[in-house]
């Protein structure tokens, strides 16, 4: 395997942007570093979860909500780093197959928030491919902007689990930052979602 | 080969008694990575029409998994071998710093009367691991004071959003005959 031909990629923002613009009731979880600024700079929502940390865990996070929210869209934004650190996540989600899930990877082919070293994605390994041979019912690779949009329809409606990963460029953006603190975060969310922490 | 030698009787009942505590307490969600000593409690659970057990490729999984079920408004537990510990380290710092109730039920290897020497490093380390990441520990090594324990740890994880782990010794569980 090589690296890919770099041909135009995504806007990360601009495609978050596209996304979340859907998004309607859905809740969402962020996986730590880009996908978190990009969500806050779309503008922060009490249905955001930043996870600031706990690499690999984005998708375990959005499987347990979905699977206790199952009349609600669930929606993990995630890079492709974090993702691949936790790629036995696809296995446990396609075996519970919570159709009201999700998953996004803003694959840049780079560990953005450590000095743009590759990941594995660069070197041509297939995350939907991976989430497809898991047992994600709809799985693709999107590298427009206009594959995005004939696709957002799927994230929100599509029988899930839904798996993209959307080919966006190494540009280095400027930071917005959310709320740092977990606890805070954490509460907030829980009200807004479920009313209360117990 | 590996035929189970149990501490006494009262040893075989102790998965029933803590799946009725689950129930009692409203736990939804079981994730997993099996264990032998948590066979029985894992297949109660996966007959239960309340429970949606979740097996895991690996035990972080489960902490990842719990925390998403909490945000959702649903309560959890994670069954693991104490193998598993160590595989939860980072995933359990997200708990420690968003204070998420979270319910463990560790069953020891590398403890009482163990024959595999692979087993004891992580077996020996797992308390002090999980007081490492912050987690409070509740050792039973008796059969008949799992369920009070499982009871009395689901309050004080999801009454003071707090991690909360029992380690249930080899005593309890019996050890592997390796013949």
């Amino acid at each position: 395997m090589s690296g890919r031909a770099r041909g135009r990629k995504l806007d990360r923002r601009k495609a978050t942007a596209r996304i979340l613009a859907r998004r309607g009731d859905a809740l969402l979880i962020t996986g730590l570093g880009s996908p978190c600024w990009d969500a806050a700079a779309v503008g922060d929502s009490e249905k955001n979860f930043y996870v600031w940390g706990a690499m690999g865990g984005a998708a375990m996070i959005g499987l347990g909500l979905a699977l206790a929210q199952p009349s609600r869209r669930v929606v993990v934004i995630t890079g492709d780093g974090e993702m691949l650190m936790g790629t036995g996540a696809l296995a446990t989600i396609a075996v519970q197959r919570p159709e009201n899930l999700s998953v996004i990877v803003m694959d840049n082919e780079r560990y953005g928030e450590t000095g743009m070293q590759p990941t594995h994605t660069h070197y041509g390994v297939d995350l939907a491919g991976m989430a497809g041979a898991a047992g994600f019912p709809v799985t693709e690779t999107i590298e427009s902007m206009k594959a995005l949009e004939d696709f957002i329809p799927s994230i929100y409606q599509a029988e899930g689990p839904v798996f993209a990963a959307l080919k966006v460029d190494d540009a280095k953006l400027p930071m917005v930052l959310p709320e740092r603190d977990g606890t805070w975060l954490k509460n907030r969310f829980r009200k807004a979602v479920v009313g209360s922490l117990d | 080969m590996a035929r189970k030698k149990q501490s006494s009787k009262t040893a075989a009942s102790w998965p029933d008694d803590v799946y009725r505590v689950f129930v009692d307490a409203d736990v939804r969600q079981v994730a997993y990575v099996p264990d032998a000593g948590h066979a029985r409690l894992i297949s109660r659970c996966e007959q239960c029409r309340r429970m949606r057990a979740v097996p895991l490729t690996t035990e972080e999984e489960g902490v990842a998994l719990l925390a998403g079920a909490w945000l959702g408004g649903e309560r959890g537990a994670l069954l693991m071998q104490s193998s598993g510990v160590g595989n939860c380290i980072n995933m359990l710092a997200m708990i420690q710093e968003c204070r998420f109730p979270l319910f463990t039920l560790v069953t020891m290897r590398g403890d009482w009367g163990e024959f595999n020497p692979w087993q004891v490093p992580m077996g020996k380390g797992t308390a002090r691991t999980l007081d490492n990441a912050g987690v409070i520990i509740k050792a039973v090594d008796d059969a008949d004071r799992v369920a009070e324990t499982v009871t009395a740890s689901l309050r004080l994880a999801f009454g003071t959003y707090r991690a909360v782990a029992v380690l249930i010794s080899q005593r309890v569980i019996g050890y592997k005959e390796w013949k």
